[in-house]
């Protein structure tokens, strides 16, 4: 342990520093020993995006087998497998460690000038859970029954030890209470970080609108993912210690482990776009050369967005009949405020502004537009009418599937804009565009047919389907859809490869805002050298173009009286 | 600290409503108890947040104001390499898989938790690495 000191406004010579001196272990003793949020967070960043690829690879298998009505390129039990563990490994193991053990693990602390997460063990901790959980639920391909097989829900009466007995369901439980502990852990940091890590003069409305998104998102998984751990415990406890808590033979109740899984369940879908909102936040403004357009409007809009999606899990059980249909229908269709708010601050932003088209702007309008088609999709299905036409089909598929691709969108604006920050090094722009417009034409090829099979009834979940010559096309356009996006993954695999030290960044490649940009590419051990004044959410540009502060809001937004008057 | 105050305490008193209002409406009780849950994640800390903001002056990090060379000082103690994490990680690996493989796996699972447990007490007492 060593006491790490604020660094002072003068620039201290690189040398005299004392964090300079550090000599740890090197190679694989370095990953396994390391508390530094940096190489935990690109450790999971690696992992989490290989967990894309392999999720990915579940998809095409998925996508190939319905090109034909009578596909045999898996048998049903292996399809089971696959749509179950395409799911667990895009929702568990992808989306949200991407994003809160990921990219929000790197930037945040950086973001509002701290040296390190507040609990360094406990982030190396949190990896370690998250990496021996993705192991454990993938181990099920390797049992002799197989993986888990009962969808990525869980639901109560399939998953029990009579329907789906063997080693696969039982690894995905124990893979599911690592992941969660790892996220649990996650979540306390971030809080615990943004509320006592700030340097001095970060207000909390002067957070850049990611680390505010990144706060919210802590504050759900602690609200969350404690009810889920909950759950697994008690599903397990019936499926071993036969307890009776989820079967009616015994007096309990199947509808139970949806209202608990759901209550996890739907914050859980703001736990993972509320980060990738966050990345949009960032890179729209520093690619529009403005700032972020009612800075203030798109806190309360997440922090509303965070409080309303406590109160809707059950618009996913609108069909079991016991749910309170017009208190979840409003609490659904309320949550349309605050993420319209969001959409036309983005727009906002980009308007009238000097917008630089670069491949992270892309990804993040790509991000905007596809979430926009998911999220008005939403609106339909929280009309119980329309949603006891369409649940279960896939048009219930094509709304999360808009949703999620959105998200990886985001995800790839974020690597786009913050990798040059991680790694030193620009990603080449020219493959870039190439793979957005891959990404970006697949995603939609693969969707838009999906919304309108759902609505000829396709049901989700199936591995044959009728011979009608309409489904087949459509069906054949989706995986033609998903072939695009597979393509676009190979070109980003290709494009770090091609442009592995190849184009050095330097400190601020974007001219951007906020306090990362401030310090080296990549940031030394404890981030700063030193550290400018803090007079407004955009810090950095403040510091770079003194003639053009920001106009910030609330005291002190311009500096103390005396700082005003020497201007 | 009072907006961190004001924000946990304005998400404790909003599902405080949510429950109250949700609760009688459908008299369903697993929702009932999950949102009164909820509400108590937003008012514990938010009441020990509240509680301090009236009784310690504004910290840098609250202060319009504040200078940088104002707020030199010690930021916070913290640890360098450590290799207890990863331990403590690979016990709770053991104990996972004692649930599905066999209770053996429990044998191992313990020692390294109670081992990475002894070793980074000792740790956080001495100091380690940096």
């Amino acid at each position: 342990m060593t006491d790490v000191l604020h660094p002072p406004v003068a620039v201290p010579s690189h040398d005299d520093h004392a964090h300079d001196e550090h000599h740890g272990p090197t190679g694989i003793l370095k990953w396994i020993t390391t508390t530094d949020h940096k190489i935990i967070g690109l450790s999971y960043t690696v992992t989490s995006v290989l967990m894309l690829v392999i999720g990915g690879l579940f998809a095409e298998i998925i996508r190939f087998q319905l090109a034909t009505p009578n596909g045999n390129l898996v048998s049903l039990a292996q399809y089971n497998e696959l749509f179950t563990m395409h799911g667990s490994v895009m929702i568990y193991l992808f989306a949200g460690p991407f994003a809160f053990g990921g990219l929000a693990n790197i930037i945040v602390p950086i973001q509002i000038g701290a040296p390190d997460m507040a609990f360094p063990r406990l982030n190396a901790l949190s990896y370690w859970l998250y990496l021996t959980g993705a192991i454990t639920m993938l181990t099920g391909f390797f049992t002799a029954g197989g993986a888990a097989n009962f969808g990525w829900v869980g639901y109560a009466p399939l998953s029990n030890s009579i329907n789906t007995p063997g080693a696969g369901a039982d690894l995905w439980i124990g893979g599911l209470l690592l992941t969660g502990f790892s996220a649990i852990f996650t979540g306390v940091n971030l809080t615990a970080t943004i509320f006592y890590l700030r340097a001095p003069g970060m207000t909390m409305f002067r957070m850049p609108i990611f680390t505010w998104n990144m706060l919210v998102t802590g504050l759900m998984i602690l609200l969350a993912f404690p009810v889920l751990t909950a759950g697994l415990v008690m599903l397990y406890c019936d499926r071993h210690f036969a307890t009776h808590i989820y079967s009616v033979a015994g007096g309990g109740v199947p509808v139970l482990w949806q209202h608990i899984f759901w209550f996890w369940g739907h914050p859980e879908v703001y736990i993972l776009a509320l980060p990738f909102f966050g990345m949009a936040t960032e890179i729209i403004p520093v690619f529009s050369k403005k700032p972020v357009f009612g800075y203030k409007g798109m806190v309360f809009a997440t922090l509303s967005i965070a409080a309303l999606s406590l109160g809707v899990w059950a618009h996913h059980m609108f069909t079991t009949g016991v749910v309170l249909l017009p208190f979840f229908s409003i609490m659904s269709l309320l949550i349309a405020v605050p993420t319209g708010i969001k959409i036309f601050n983005w727009i906002g932003t980009m308007w009238r502004g000097q917008l630089w088209f670069s491949t992270a702007m892309l990804m993040a309008i790509g991000f905007v537009v596809t979430f926009l088609i998911g999220g008005l999709t939403g609106i339909y299905l929280a009309s119980p009418p329309l949603d006891f036409f369409t649940h279960d089909t896939y048009f219930v598929v094509a709304h999360f599937h808009s949703v999620v691709m959105a998200l990886v969108l985001g995800g790839m604006a974020g690597l786009y804009y913050w990798g040059p920050k991680i790694t030193g090094y620009l990603l080449d722009e020219r493959l870039g565009k190439v793979q957005f417009w891959f990404l970006f034409i697949g995603t939609q090829v693969f969707t838009f047919p999906q919304y309108l099979l759902g609505l000829r009834g396709m049901p989700r979940r199936v591995a044959v389907y009728p011979h009608d010559p309409q489904w087949k096309m459509l069906n054949q356009w989706s995986t033609i859809g998903a072939i695009l996006i597979g393509i676009s993954t190979l070109i980003f695999v290709v494009n770090v490869a091609v442009s592995w030290k190849k184009h050095p960044a330097g400190d601020n490649p974007w001219d951007a805002h906020t306090l990362e940009w401030f310090t080296t590419s990549p940031p030394p051990h404890h981030n700063f050298y030193r550290l400018p004044q803090i007079r407004s959410e955009r810090p950095t540009w403040d510091y770079n173009h003194p003639e053009h502060r920001s106009l910030g809001h609330g005291k002190g937004a311009h500096g103390t009286a005396e700082e005003v008057e020497a201007q | 600290m009072k907006v961190e105050a004001k924000l946990l305490l304005g998400l404790g008193l909003f599902f405080g409503l949510m429950c109250l209002v949700y609760w009688n409406w459908s008299l369903e009780n697993a929702g009932g108890v999950m949102m009164f849950a909820g509400m108590l994640l937003g008012f514990l800390p938010g009441g020990y947040f509240y509680w301090w903001s009236r009784r310690m002056k504004a910290r840098p990090e609250d202060d319009p104001y504040a200078t940088q060379a104002g707020g030199a000082g010690v930021v916070g103690s913290f640890p360098g390499t450590s290799i207890w994490p990863f331990t403590l990680g690979m016990g709770a690996f053991f104990i996972v898989l004692a649930l599905v493989f066999g209770i053996w796996f429990m044998v191992p699972g313990l020692v390294l938790v109670g081992w990475a447990a002894l070793g980074g007490t000792a740790e956080g007492r001495r100091g380690g690495k940096v």
